[in-house]
């Protein structure tokens, strides 16, 4: 009964929040040596599942950018959300309805950080693939080649948490993790399956105890935070010139560590560094403009509080828990107020899970982080804290312009609550993703179960 | 967006901090939403009348003796304060900062002797930082280390003095599942033998403390372990197994055929719902996580939030703790926890608590699964002093403690964490560097 949160798979996200989205690689081969690089070798074969034309009529939406409709109408068809408004907004005929009256609508929530598939349920050394902690720079994997689809922590984060849409990512035990991945939650033979289609890859990188602790207790380079920092100086320094050769076209060995980072340098990838100390990110932030890449969020950031005008100055955000702290050295001075003020600053807040347990009560975290903040005067409203839990991190995904708000033309991945959000008392009762229920509470059969539960005992079972 | 934070923690009763000696001391918390933490729902309008420390009276239509000071509550709840079912709280200041965490002695040639109690320290941050929230009781686990009996375990109050200890040596600990069988040797059955060995061992040093022979020919056990298991085998103390699948809790309750005044609770227990009749029948309390709902691993295939509203069905008795991990830190989870036992209600299929069912997972039942309920967890007469007032439902994730009491005393509701909050409002430095800010 360890705390598992002080093992190697807390990864350090750096994102971001305002970063455009760029489009992933997709024509423009690159000729480099021996052989060329491919665009997007892959590649996502998720396609949005069947659904009906539905409408929602009578909640109180929260549409994830801070705006709030009372008995509002959300109608959903062709897999888009087509409608958003107030209690006269026109429903169709024909169409499904349902009344969220005393009920709320929100957009699916997103989890920035997320470790499912990769350290999966059960957690037996077998299945345990987050960390490639064989050297302090493996910029070379990617995550989803780690992704175990059968993780009944995808199903949990569905029903109970209402996440739509998360970011897959290498552990922390090294500098450079490696390549994460974005997922729409819904359940696939296949991590391709999943894939959300046309998402920019991240790049993990950590700073802080971990790796230092990993690659210290081995003998060797970086065994402090400075030799840290010099591992990963001289890999940009490296990773320039890899980048400077591949844009004009010379001839060189691929190098697969070298590709992620070169796409990097040209804004490609988003980098997601997990780093708690205040002092920490204001290094990474220095060393980021000497390289000339850009961090998308700082993740765990217990310590974002403290330098919450530097990170707005910087855009960057911040992925957080609500009240996080002392479980290590780094962790010390987390305050259940860092959400806040991270938002009072100006700064783009977060809520992350970096737990299988968490990603199931993103919205209680908001909902604590809310409080924490009104108690000392700092008062951000229902609708504006959402925003940490769909908007916000879809930006420092680079899919805000598909999915993390209620507006038309968007993904309709929507979450009816039974209550309000920020309640204790309130579960996801139907979720949808690119407009197909993919979750109701009152049908069993609208509740997945992965084929390492079925079978088993409690398969099928309300969780 | 940039409104300036007021730096202050709004406490709603305006109490000066009482420095006083306990003793002949009268407090009346009037008007505010009442729970018990029996199990009842909480009622309104409300009085608890504290003396010299301890609940005297708790209820509606309760005089407010003369003399009494008197604590208006009116709009606020109050309620007996939070009791952690388990947790290594006062045992560690840095959870993965191994100088400063004493639950754990992997390297120790004891086992069943050791005794948390002196190692406790009032001091650690986490717990003022839990008291803020209104936690004021936790029972305190070793975790084990090279053998499968962890040693004794501690019930401590979170107040602010030097004198945390409630009950000394109140348990003892013991590793029955996937992680009894690792310290056993390998298999659970080797751990099953285990057990029985050492505590035959401990029936012998009981019946000829002289004679014993401790590590020596064929006994596994000093002396010193030898003697702590005596009250554990004669039913003196309780005995906490932690065990998560449903053949695991069955075995433990047949350990009782052999060993018969066994007190056992259950720790862990994630597929008790499985086996919940015979738990109840054999009317063994359990501590459990509330939330685990993962395989996450195969002895916790079942899992699932409605455990512990199943067994309570069943007639358990369950209380809430962090069993699975965040122990010395969060025990101000508890209140989620059992909030969360109170959403499910709504689910189709699901087994929920009422509010007062689940309130008293974190209030009375901790304490009555220890075999201390006539003592603490509750308002009931006779209990000690601890309460809480609150800004609202204290299940509920916007409401915190605006004033805490433990054994009547009024408790400082400042941290470390508040003054860091306090200093960072305004994170850029003033005239002076934020240093200077204290």
């Amino acid at each position: 009964m360890r705390l598992k949160a002080i093992s190697l798979c807390m990864p350090l996200l750096l994102a971001a929040c305002a970063s455009s989205s760029e489009e992933p690689k997709t024509a423009s081969a690159k000729p480099s040596g021996s052989s060329t690089e491919p665009e997007n070798p892959y590649p996502s074969t998720y396609a949005p599942y069947p659904g009906v034309p539905t409408a929602i009529r009578g909640a109180t939406i929260l549409d994830g950018e801070g705006g709030r409709i009372e008995r509002g109408v959300v109608f959903l068809s062709g897999g888009k959300i087509t409608a958003v408004g107030g209690p006269d907004t026109p429903i169709p005929a024909d169409v499904a309805v349902f009344d969220g009256t005393g009920k709320y609508v929100t957009p699916g929530i997103i989890d920035i950080h997320s470790h499912l598939g990769d350290y999966p349920s059960p957690s037996v050394d077998a299945l345990s693939d987050g960390n490639e902690a064989t050297s302090p720079v493996t910029a070379d994997v990617w995550a989803e080649h780690s992704i175990w689809p059968q993780d009944p922590g995808f199903s949990r984060a569905l029903v109970n948490g209402g996440v739509t849409s998360l970011q897959i990512l290498p552990g922390s035990a090294n500098l450079f993790g490696g390549r994460g991945v974005t997922l729409k939650n819904v359940p696939a033979r296949t991590q391709q399956g999943m894939k959300f289609p046309g998402a920019p890859y991240s790049l993990k990188m950590a700073c802080g105890e971990n790796p230092k602790r990993v690659y210290g207790a081995k003998g060797r380079q970086p065994s402090t935070r400075m030799g840290n920092i010099a591992v990963d100086r001289q890999t940009w320094i490296k990773a320039r010139a890899y980048q400077i050769k591949r844009a004009a076209n010379k001839e060189q060995m691929r190098d697969l560590a070298m590709e992620t980072l070169a796409d990097v340098l040209e804004g490609k990838i988003l980098v997601h560094n997990h780093c708690y100390r205040a002092d920490e990110m204001a290094n990474v932030i220095d060393m980021s403009k000497e390289f000339g890449y850009k961090v998308t969020a700082f993740h765990h950031a217990v310590e974002s509080y403290k330098i919450a005008d530097l990170l707005k100055q910087n855009g960057i955000c911040s992925a957080m828990w609500a009240d996080w702290y002392g479980f290590k050295m780094e962790s010390y001075d987390g305050i259940r107020e860092n959400i806040p003020l991270v938002q009072n600053a100006g700064a783009c807040a977060i809520v992350h899970s970096d737990d299988e347990n968490g990603i199931q009560r993103l919205n209680q975290e908001a909902s604590k982080a809310r409080a924490a903040g009104k108690r000392m005067g700092i008062d951000i409203p229902e609708e504006v804290a959402w925003e940490w839990l769909s908007y916000n991190p879809a930006k420092a995904m680079g899919i805000a312009d598909q999915t993390g708000s209620l507006k038309v033309g968007k993904m309709a991945d929507v979450v009816l609550w039974n209550g309000n959000p920020f309640s204790i008392y309130t579960r996801p009762e139907r979720v949808w993703i690119d407009g197909a229920l993919m979750y109701d509470a009152n049908d069993p059969k609208r509740r997945p179960v992965s084929d390492f539960e079925l079978g088993q005992i409690g398969a099928g079972d309300t969780k | 967006m940039m409104r300036r934070p007021l730096a202050l923690f709004a406490s709603v009763v305006a109490l000066s901090f009482v420095t006083a000696p306990v003793s002949a001391q009268t407090i009346a918390i009037t008007g505010g939403k009442l729970a018990i933490g029996d199990g009842s729902e909480p009622i309104d309008n409300g009085t608890v009348v504290i003396v010299n420390g301890k609940v005297v009276a708790a209820g509606a239509g309760v005089a407010v003796p003369a003399g009494a000071q008197r604590i208006d509550a009116t709009g606020q709840w109050v309620t007996p304060g939070i009791m952690s079912g388990f947790s290594r709280v006062g045992l560690v200041e840095v959870e993965a900062v191994g100088e400063t965490e004493d639950s754990e002695a992997p390297k120790s040639p004891f086992s069943a002797a050791i005794d948390v109690a002196p190692a406790v320290n009032p001091l650690v941050n986490p717990v003022a930082i839990n008291r803020t929230s209104g936690v004021t009781r936790a029972v305190v686990v070793p975790s084990a280390g090279a053998s499968i009996f962890a040693g004794q375990g501690a019930i401590i109050d979170l107040g602010a003095d030097m004198n945390a200890i409630t009950q000394a040596r109140a348990f003892q600990y013991v590793e029955l599942g996937e992680a009894g069988a690792d310290k056993a040797g390998g298999s659970r059955a080797a751990a099953q033998l285990m057990f029985r060995t050492l505590l035959g061992e401990a029936q012998d040093y009981a019946r000829n403390p002289a004679a014993y022979d401790g590590r020596s020919k064929d006994n596994l056990l000093l002396r010193a372990d030898a003697k702590a298991l005596v009250p554990v085998v004669q039913g003196k103390v309780p005995l906490l197994v932690h065990v998560e699948r449903s053949a695991d809790i069955l075995s433990v309750i047949a350990l009782r055929e052999e060993f018969a005044a066994l007190k056992i609770v259950l720790v862990g227990a994630s597929e008790g719902w499985r086996v919940a009749p015979q738990i109840a029948a054999a009317r063994i309390p359990v501590i459990a996580a509330g939330l685990t709902d993962l395989p996450s691993s195969f002895e916790k295939l079942a899992a699932t939030q409605s455990n512990v509203g199943r067994m309570m069905e069943a007639g358990v008795l369950v209380a809430l703790g962090l069993t699975e991990g965040n122990d010395a830190v969060q025990l101000r989870w508890a209140m989620q926890q059992a909030g969360n036992m109170v959403a499910l209600q709504k689910i189709p299929g699901a087994t929920g608590l009422s509010w007062g069912q689940a309130f008293r997972t974190i209030t009375s039942a901790p304490a009555e699964a220890l075999g201390v309920g006539d003592r603490l967890g509750s308002l009931r007469a006779g209990r000690v002093g601890d309460v809480v007032i609150w800004d609202g439902d204290p299940l509920e994730l916007s409401s915190a403690a605006t004033a805490v009491f433990i054994d009547g005393k009024q408790q400082p509701l400042e941290n470390r964490q508040t003054k860091l909050r306090d200093r960072y409002a305004i994170p850029a430095p003033g005239t002076l560097p934020k240093a200077y800010d204290h």
